[in-house]
């Protein structure tokens, strides 16, 4: 009997987890950015003495797994679980940081969605009883997705006005069974909602739909309305994307105009770092959660944030074939308080 | 006098691929191989020798060129060597700019690495 | 949301994108392509007061231009150049350069054989097989059009 299931994605949970522990590393243009002084370490250039992108990416989450683990007083054996995630081919920098760290591991592939999605799931192994402490963590490198997804460094490519600046850095959170909050409290697992937008360069677009949905199944699920938050931010949805939740969300009868940020609009000042749409990256949500959202929680000036990681779902391949950009949304309501 | 023209000519051909660029949901892929293939067939019924001799470097220096370029040599070896002249006169009259770009990336490959943009 | 179909939702999301900066794309289009052809009309113009003929010329001009390109790519500045230039960088023989060389360094990191040989031809390769193939196609046309005569 699924007894902690609410309406129709939706569980609510019964103790629920709290967080004890983050930390955040970023690369340079991160740390020079608006949110720098929340950033636990910043990088002086994004390649940290490796070989190659992938490989530095790999570096940075497991050294930004590390700290948090030993900002927890904790070591490796005393975490249960390790999910993460990145945006590379066989999620290659989450593997090659979990072969470091021996600790037992579920990859997950959600794209700009996997800090939620590794939250969510965490929160669920504990409070379903099967750990009592696991690290959900994410990276992603804008040196090895812009060879994934685009173009070499070097080629003279013009990027248009919707376009976003992947993200440099990794983010760890531990959730335990005790601890003295945030907690987290709700989990809204998304559905995949694909509006039919093609353009890879416009993944706001894509992944509004996505956010929209769950946004909504949330509010109807838990019976709560937008001013139940201090704060709702999504993951890395950009200017572009930004604009259009709010837009519909208003037809649907949902005002987020004072509540509403992006973690990828928050993250960068487009205007001199000239980002165009904003940032976006597993590490966008990763970093501004887990560096500006926990702190700024810590410090009691929120209370109640619901957090919305986005993700693109396509692959280059697929998408040269002719089909649109899939997007998904996981949405958590993190709370000081445990009720 | 000869480098005004070649700036127009370079320049206005650029244009033309720029507002394609920001107007239609085109990349520039596309954009390089339809001027290039325009080069080939405007070449090829020699249209496009009067913009040469009144652009030059205008002219043959954008990818349109480099199609002119290949057109004029297909149509050289056909009429040196017939049907093996049409298959190797276009690469032929082309090879030294192709050879150039294998070897220098390759070199260049070697002494440098990318840098990340700011 | 639910009542939106797909190409209504395409046409809204559409409008929201932010305009380019047209008429500045235009300018620099122009102006660095233009530039970069009178570099191409000086190198011909030496060349051919070296005493080559024209054929030699457009091959020189080709390779100088193409080592322009390449050395602009591996020292990190032929990206700026193209954000600022769009089409103006891009058009040019120097941008097939650029396509050559730049995932030719990017792809080092898998070795010369997998990595830089390989993936060289990533981005330029349609313009050597439509260039080619097209070539053919004309030189062909042009026997079976003059066989007559």
């Amino acid at each position: 009997m699924a007894i902690k299931k609410i309406g129709l994605q939706t569980v609510k949970f019964q103790n629920p987890p709290s967080i004890i522990s983050t930390y955040t590393i970023v690369g340079p243009k991160e740390g020079e950015g608006p949110l720098k002084d929340y950033f636990d370490y910043i990088l002086e250039d994004d390649v940290w003495g490796q070989a190659s992108f992938e490989k530095a990416e790999a570096k940075i989450q497991e050294e930004t797994i590390k700290a948090a683990i030993t900002n927890g007083n904790l070591t490796n054996q005393d975490i249960d679980y390790l999910l993460a995630g990145d945006l590379l081919n066989q999620i290659i920098s989450s593997t090659y940081t979990a072969r470091q760290l021996s600790i037992p591991y579920y990859g997950l592939y959600g794209a700009c969605s996997t800090m939620t999605e590794s939250l969510s799931l965490g929160a669920m192994l504990i409070d379903g009883g099967f750990a009592d402490k696991v690290v959900c963590a994410t990276s992603s490198h804008f040196s090895s997705a812009e060879r994934q997804f685009r173009f070499p460094l070097e080629y003279g490519s013009q990027r248009n006005f919707s376009a976003q600046w992947t993200v440099t850095g990794a983010g760890a959170t531990i959730l335990s069974s005790t601890g003295d909050g945030p907690y987290i409290t709700y989990a809204t697992t998304g559905k995949i909602v694909d509006k039919g937008i093609k353009d890879a360069t416009n993944m706001g677009a894509a992944m509004a739909p996505a956010a929209i949905d769950t946004l909504i199944t949330h509010f109807n699920d838990t019976g709560f309305s937008p001013n139940d938050y201090d704060l709702i931010i999504s993951g890395d949805l950009g200017r572009v994307g930004k604009a259009i939740v709010l837009d519909l969300m208003k037809k649907e009868g949902y005002d987020l105009s004072n509540l509403f940020t992006d973690c990828g609009v928050e993250i960068f000042d487009s205007e001199k770092q000239d980002t165009h749409a904003g940032g976006s990256g597993c590490a966008c949500a990763a970093v501004v959660f887990n560096g500006y959202i926990y702190k700024e929680m810590k410090k009691g000036n929120f209370k109640r944030v619901l957090l919305m990681a986005t993700g693109a779902l396509h692959s280059t391949i697929i998408n040269q074939q002719g089909e649109s950009i899939p997007g998904i949304a996981h949405a958590i309501t993190i709370d000081i308080n445990k009720d | 006098m000869e480098f005004v023209r070649a700036f127009i000519v370079g320049g206005l051909i650029c244009v033309v691929g720029q507002i394609i660029l920001d107007h239609t949901k085109l990349t520039p892929a596309h954009i390089l191989v339809s001027f290039l293939t325009a080069g080939v067939v405007l070449g090829g019924i020699g249209l496009y020798e009067p913009l040469v001799r009144f652009g030059g470097a205008g002219a043959t220096v954008p990818i349109i060129g480099f199609g002119y370029a290949l057109a004029q040599g297909a149509i050289e070896g056909a009429k040196a060597n017939g049907v093996i002249g049409a298959f190797a006169g276009g690469i032929t009259s082309t090879a030294g700019g192709i050879a150039a770009a294998i070897i220098f990336g390759y070199i260049m490959s070697l002494v440098f690495k990318p840098k990340t943009k700011n | 949301m639910e009542n939106m179909t797909n190409k209504e939702y395409q046409q809204y999301a559409e409008k929201k994108i932010p305009k380019p900066t047209y008429f500045k794309n235009m300018l620099m289009a122009f102006l660095v392509g233009g530039i970069i052809c009178t570099i191409g009309q000086l190198i011909r113009n030496w060349l051919f007061n070296s005493g080559l003929d024209e054929k030699a010329v457009a091959g020189g001009t080709s390779i100088i231009l193409v080592f322009i390109g390449a050395l602009l790519t591996g020292l990190g500045v032929y990206d700026k150049i193209g954000k600022i230039g769009g089409a103006g960088a891009a058009i040019p023989i120097t941008g097939f350069s650029n396509a050559i060389v730049s995932p030719a360094m990017e792809h080092r990191t898998e070795g010369l054989i997998f990595g830089v040989a390989s993936k060289m031809f990533i981005i330029a390769g349609p313009v050597l097989v439509y260039g080619v193939s097209s070539s053919v196609i004309v030189g062909i046309l042009y026997l079976l059009l003059t066989k007559g005569r």
